[in-house]
């Protein structure tokens, strides 16, 4: 026989834990702006520019201070030499060199003339100058909002406004949440993190587009019923599904994260984030916006004033 | 909505069967595909860069020194008209993008322009082929004259420079010998390099890079290069650095005599006497000549051979060289002289591209990454496989089922569409498979519900079928317009990534919806359960 992970019938009053979760949701939105611009994200090659070396030794484990000597002699500014997965792995970043895009490439032929060929193996070289940088920092925050745009229209033209706007400021939940995520773990951010907060935005929506069909289902059905009793039965009843999705997507994620190699790893741990919050907002967020904009108004409540239409 | 007919059954199972036989070829080595009969599919899936290993170069034109050469030829070509027309000027001069000099005599205003119009005649190079720009506007104020290189005009040239690149990359890569290299022209100015399978990229690079504009000049008739580096060369004439650091600047005229345009061969070679590595060439039947008179006429001088304004030789004329071809000897590696006749047969870039990103990914880390992968893949499914059955029972089988024609169907349309797999594209997959299993979870969490409403067994499947299908097209598609946006925002990987995704929704609508349904339609026809194992 199957076995229930969440029980039948529960009857969590959601909207009440959210007058304690809303305001936490606007205190953390808070904090991540303010980390944001204080601290501020550890920018990846993808927007900054700059070079990114990754090597293995070939024999003996890599000597990570030995690199860092021998590579700030070198007169190339900034650079970072740290170990990466195994200890034979070192990855290598050079702040962009003043020069234009020529002075990046002669950095890297400058690296590997003084590493060598005979210890070490040149795993992956990204070179991003200072205009592609710039164009894909455009580029990226123009597919975020984009997409935005996009997915208000479609559940405006499919839902009431109300909901739309639900979705939206879900949606910028999570993606400042994330963003505060990046801020403080200090993960590389990168393009690989731009898909991630999109790919984050794709499920955090499917996640809310479930409770706010169920919401729709059920103001439909009982007139009666107070928007704040619709929402948490509307929750209530698409718990399980929830909680089941979340988790065969988790079971999936964490396998990506733990087996699935350095190079995707800080793309899965932003995505983990991102199922966590997702699931979080779609009860947290998207439930108390519905009520705040009235989405039911106190006329439609009264029994016999609103002609059945669904 | 658990009766199906027959056509409609054989068509869910011929889309199944169809994603399976295009898949196949997967399973198998490429060696062994390759020997199959034409009449199996032998269509592999394209791995991408991170995963094959290779080099993604993004080149670009540079604008600024396109400019700037289009202002000295027309600094000189200002200089021969007027010379030619015998019109008197002073302080010609070349700013920015303008050329401007001041006439001696004002009444001399009207046949300057006149003289000069021709060099303001449109040139081809609308976007739309027919149509043409004027590259140069002329205005005169007084005694001043300026002419200057328009936008349009700029812009024509940039575009006429890329076409050009593309194809002269081409040539290089070609010569190269490199396999299935790809070039295509990205945004307006940009060319995007790729070459599967590189270990070593630093030859590539010089090879792409460079401009390779060879120009053959004579040793600047008076003066010499001690007086010249002190003070400035006489009139015509400049000074050329070498290429080789152990070899002195030498003076040389500005004018070329020939160029590499003139060419028809390159090949390198070693030299009889000395068995150093040279590079020997031969002149088309206009450059023979040329190249016959000027040796013929210059005995004793010295002849310099510049690539990209540095020296590489410049040795003595010491007999006329009638036969049209000639040797190069300067202090080359054997690699060196075979870069430099490739460069020489590819021909010239019409304009300096600068590399502006590189990814290069070696092909052992492509190789630990698609095992990374794989290894991420099986335990995911596993988990994911596990989980359904535990939650679900039978009906978790059922879903289990679905998901294994979805990953067919992923692959099998992935493989068709000759879609390319990155890492993050095997990253949507396995994601496809933890959120495939949700439209399962939507239809069963439904049917459980509607059984304890007290619906009979057959319509609490039924209607949990039906009413989680809004729900389903809702969701899914919200995902689908998050994907897109990936797309669009996609360079290569990420673009994989974005593919995986979007098609990974449409085979997981189609399994969850229509493959589950006709199992569990199977099911109940056969089993007429007493209630829903749920």
């Amino acid at each position: 026989m199957p076995i229930r992970f969440i029980p039948d019938e529960t009857r969590i009053p959601f909207m009440r834990l959210a007058r304690i979760g809303f305001p936490l949701s606007l205190a953390a939105m808070a904090v991540s702006l303010v980390l944001f611009f204080a601290v501020g994200l550890n920018l990846g090659i993808d927007f900054k520019g700059g070079t990114l070396i990754e090597v293995q030794t070939k024999t003996a484990e890599a000597d990570l201070g030995g690199i860092r000597q021998t590579l700030e002699s070198l007169g190339l500014g900034d650079v970072e030499v740290q170990g990466f997965g195994t200890p034979n792995d070192v990855l290598i970043r050079i702040a962009t060199q003043p020069g234009g895009d020529a002075a990046q490439q002669a950095a890297v032929t400058k690296v590997q003339q003084t590493l060598g060929a005979e210890d070490y193996t040149y795993r992956r070289v990204e070179v991003v100058g200072p205009r592609v940088a710039g164009d894909l920092a455009w580029t990226g925050t123009i597919s975020v909002l984009t997409t935005m745009v996009g997915v208000l229209l479609y559940i405006w033209f499919r839902f009431e406004w109300q909901f739309a706007i639900g979705a939206i400021a879900t949606l910028v939940h999570d993606v400042v949440l994330t963003i505060g995520f990046f801020a403080i773990v200090q993960l590389d951010f990168n393009l690989s993190s731009i898909a991630a907060i999109l790919t984050i935005v794709g499920y955090s929506l499917n996640d809310t587009v479930v409770v706010f069909d169920r919401i729709r289902e059920i103001l439909r059905r009982y007139k009666q019923m107070s928007i704040t009793e619709v929402i948490d039965v509307a929750t209530n009843q698409t718990l399980s599904r929830t909680v089941l999705t979340s988790l065969t997507t988790l079971i999936a994620l964490f396998a990506l994260f733990f087996f699935g190699g350095e190079v995707i790893r800080s793309f899965t741990a932003a995505m983990i984030w991102g199922v966590f919050i997702g699931t979080y907002s779609s009860i947290f967020i998207g439930g108390p916006i519905l009520i705040y904009f009235n989405l039911r108004p106190a006329a439609a409540q009264t029994p016999d004033s609103a002609p059945a239409k669904a | 909505m658990l009766y199906f007919q027959r056509w409609k059954i054989a068509l869910i199972l011929a889309v199944v069967l169809a994603g399976a036989i295009a898949a196949l070829p997967n399973l198998f080595p490429a060696s062994s595909v390759a020997n199959w009969p034409s009449w199996l599919p032998n269509r592999q899936i394209v791995l991408g860069l991170d995963l094959r290993g290779g080099a993604h170069l993004l080149l670009e034109v540079e604008r600024d020194s396109l400019i700037k050469d289009r202002l000295e030829t027309l600094t000189s070509d200002v200089r021969q008209t007027l010379r030619d027309a015998r019109i008197g000027y002073r302080s010609l001069a070349a700013r920015d993008r303008t050329v401007s000099f001041t006439l001696r005599d004002a009444a001399d205003g009207d046949r300057a322009v006149t003289a000069l119009n021709p060099l303001a005649a449109p040139i081809p190079g609308g976007l739309f082929g027919g149509a043409t720009v004027s590259e140069v506007s002329i205005a005169r104020e007084g005694e001043q004259i300026r002419l200057s290189l328009t936008d349009d005009g700029i812009e024509a040239r940039v575009r006429s420079a890329v076409e050009q690149s593309l194809s002269v990359l081409g040539r290089r890569l070609n010569a190269l010998g490199t396999t299935e290299p790809t070039i295509q022209r990205e945004g307006e100015d940009r060319i995007l390099v790729q070459v599967p399978g590189l270990e070593d990229t630093s030859r590539l690079k010089e090879v792409l890079g460079q401009t390779a504009r060879m120009t053959f000049h004579l040793e600047c008739p008076e003066g010499n290069i001690t007086d010249a580096l002190q003070t400035r060369p006489p009139p015509g004439c400049e000074i050329a650095q070498p290429l080789n650091a152990g070899d002195g600047p030498v003076l040389i005229e500005s004018r070329a005599r020939l160029s590499g345009d003139d060419l028809v061969d390159a090949q390198p070679g070693f030299d009889q006497q000395t068995h150093q590595p040279i590079v020997t060439f031969r002149f088309n039947t206009r450059g023979a000549t040329v190249f016959g008179d000027l040796t013929q006429q210059n005995v004793g001088r010295r002849f310099a051979v510049v690539l990209d304004e540095k020296v590489i030789t410049a040795p003595v004329i010491r007999s006329p060289i009638l036969g049209g071809t000639g040797q190069i000897e300067g202090n080359f590696t054997v690699e060196s002289a075979q870069n430099l006749s490739v460069l020489l047969r590819a021909g010239a870039l019409p304009a300096d591209l600068t590399i502006v990103e590189e990814r290069t990914v070696g092909p052992s880390l492509g190789r630990d990454s698609i095992a990374a992968g794989e290894i991420a893949a099986v335990i995911g499914s596993a988990g994911v496989v596990v989980f359904m059955v535990v939650a679900y029972g039978l009906l978790g089988v059922f879903a289990v089922i679905a998901l294994v024609a979805n990953v067919i169907l992923l692959f099998g349309s992935l493989t068709a569409l000759g879609a390319t797999l990155t890492l993050p594209g095997i990253a949507g997959i396995v994601l496809t498979m933890g959120m495939a299993v949700d439209s399962n979870v939507l239809i069963y969490e439904r049917i459980r519900e509607e059984a304890r409403l007290g619906r009979s067994t057959i319509s609490a499947i039924e209607a949990g079928f039906s009413r989680a299908f809004a729900t389903i097209l809702d969701s899914n598609i919200t995902t689908l317009i998050a994907a897109l946006a990936l797309f669009a925002l996609g360079s290569g990987p990420i673009r994989g990534f974005a593919v995986t995704l979007a098609i990974g929704i449409l085979t997981t609508m189609f399994t969850a919806y229509l493959l589950t349904r006709l199992i569990v339609a199977i099911w109940v026809r056969s089993r007429r359960p007493k209630a829903v194992p749920l």
